[in-house]
């Protein structure tokens, strides 16, 4: 596929170009999404057992879901770029879209430090050689993916697709070579995985597993932070999104059942490397390497997503001026945020190189939660105030409001989850966001254009 | 061969960032700012992009 741009400028206008499709869209939220079965996901096991970390693999797999479905009817009806934010605006209001596009914000950004410090490290075990330090990897991976993000959406996400199939391909080919029909030969789930073991702090465990099972799943929902630039919106983001959901399933399963089948629980939950260490477990020096490999372009994928879907959200916040505009520029020949890529780069590169990868995970994950309880309360209000039927839907969600009372549920359920591991952190955060709210709300607000930011042609909302 | 990747690897991403604030600059000091930041949300060019694909 050839593309030849002969204008850059329409007019007196640049925007973003609209090239993308669903597969581009699968490429982004699985690219984002697939690091976490090569690491996190694991860190369930530590906190319940093995047990647990399938029980979480399944019911975040329904948080998630809930998250796909709500996602594709709002997006494929507010399709903008800043995804959540521009939702937020449109439906809840100023405030809290401002505080939707910084948890967008942090939980990219965070994610994209932890992927580059996860590759940096991955690279330096390989090694094993003395005075190596992950610096150089960690520089490199986030100023490629930079550059790359800088030059124009459709090769980014076209990179995007190939990376994250042979990364999910890995995972395909290493299931099959353990005969995963047999036990006893390769596979011994029957020995590690017992009832004396299965739930080894019983369900308190299994709560606390929450924490780490939003691994297997984090960032599936950037997939509307490409609103702006697909063809087809009404179309293609849930197409993408539903079918990213279903591949990312499958491979939380495959993944669970083979590393659980391969190692026990007490080492399980403490490797950085689950699907690297049951390659190595194998004896095969090429499954070995395509893990490694395997890893590496996981960790690839998501940071480059990241980079896409913060820059937009970014750029969002600029565009309404809910920050300068000047964040609002978009690139006359690449047609991308530059400046927002260009900003978001340095303070990557300054976290990747002062905090630590738990630090950052969970930086990540909080943001990420918090969104999500937004999304909950978000699809309610929406369905509330344009009922089925007042504006046109691409994608219309079914068993409202069951996706969202679950969704908010599981959200509280993980949001205690966090509390017993990282309240301290928790309460940090949410002091934040009360703090810059203040500022927003006191100080920011005076600069917007109160009439130009919300752009959707619609009716006025039921008892407005 | 690691060692010579580390080095090969701040070259590159000093080489890049040299590129990308170039870049910048070069088209800051092209376009004027209200072109740069003409975007305006919810537009539908997808009829008025020409491209062959």
């Amino acid at each position: 596929m050839t593309i030849t741009l002969e204008p850059a400028i329409h007019g007196d206008r640049v925007s973003l170009l609209r090239v993308l499709g669903p597969a581009h869209v699968w490429a982004l939220g699985v690219g984002i999404v697939l690091v976490g079965e090569f690491t996190g996901w694991n860190f369930a096991a530590d906190k319940g057992g093995a047990l647990a970390a399938l029980i979480v693999c399944w019911v975040v797999g329904l948080l998630y879901t809930s998250v796909a479905m709500i996602d594709s009817e709002v997006t494929s009806t507010v399709a903008a770029a800043g995804g959540q934010y521009a939702q937020a605006k449109h439906i809840v209001g100023p405030l809290m879209a401002f505080n939707v596009a910084l948890f967008l914000v942090f939980a990219y950004t965070m994610l994209e430090v932890s992927d580059a410090i996860l590759l940096g490290d991955t690279i330096v075990a390989k090694a094993g050689v003395e005075g190596l330090t992950h610096n150089s990897f960690i520089a490199a991976t986030i100023v490629v993916l930079a550059w790359l993000n800088y030059r124009g959406v459709l090769m980014t996400l076209n990179v995007n697709f190939v990376i994250t199939a042979i990364a999910y391909i890995s995972i395909v080919i290493l299931f099959f070579s353990v005969s995963p029909w047999t036990q006893g030969a390769v596979l011994k789930l029957n020995e590690l995985v017992t009832p004396g073991n299965a739930l080894p702090y019983g369900w308190i465990g299994v709560i606390a597993a929450f924490q780490f099972g939003i691994w297997y799943y984090l960032g599936i929902e950037g997939t509307t932070q490409a609103a702006e630039e697909v063809r087809s919106p009404a179309r293609s983001l849930p197409y993408g999104t539903m079918a990213g959901m279903i591949t990312l399933l499958i491979a939380a399963a495959m993944t669970w059942y083979v590393c659980a089948s391969m190692m026990p629980w007490e080492y399980l939950g403490i490797t950085y490397y689950p699907l690297w260490d049951a390659g190595k477990l194998t004896g095969s020096p090429l499954l070995e390497n395509l893990l490694f490999v395997a890893t590496l372009l996981a960790a690839m994928a998501s940071a480059n997503g990241c980079i896409n879907d913060a820059a937009r959200a970014w750029f969002s916040l600029g565009r309404d001026r809910y920050l300068p505009t000047w964040f609002s520029a978009v690139h006359p020949r690449y047609r991308t945020p530059y400046r927002s890529i260009l900003f978001l780069l340095p303070i990557a590169l300054a976290f990747a190189f002062i905090a630590d990868l738990n630090q950052a995970i969970t930086f990540s994950i909080l943001s990420g939660v918090l969104q999500y309880t937004f999304m909950s309360i978000n699809i309610i209000m929406f369905r509330k105030k344009w009922p089925l039927g007042s504006i046109r839907r691409g994608y219309t969600h079914p068993f409202h409001p069951i996706p969202a009372i679950v969704l908010f549920c599981l959200c509280v359920v993980t949001f205690f989850a966090i509390f017993l591991g990282f309240g301290s952190q928790l309460i940090a955060m949410v002091a934040f966001y009360f703090l810059i709210s203040l500022w927003f709300h006191f100080y920011r607000y005076k600069f917007v254009r109160r009439g130009d930011q919300f752009t959707m042609p619609w009716p006025k909302p039921q008892g407005y | 061969m690691w060692t010579v990747l580390s080095y090969a690897c701040w070259g590159i991403s000093i080489v890049l960032a040299l590129w990308m604030l170039y870049d910048w600059f070069k088209v800051d000091t092209t376009f004027s700012e209200e072109v740069l930041t003409s975007s305006r949300e919810g537009e539908l060019e997808a009829v008025s992009e020409k491209h062959r694909i």
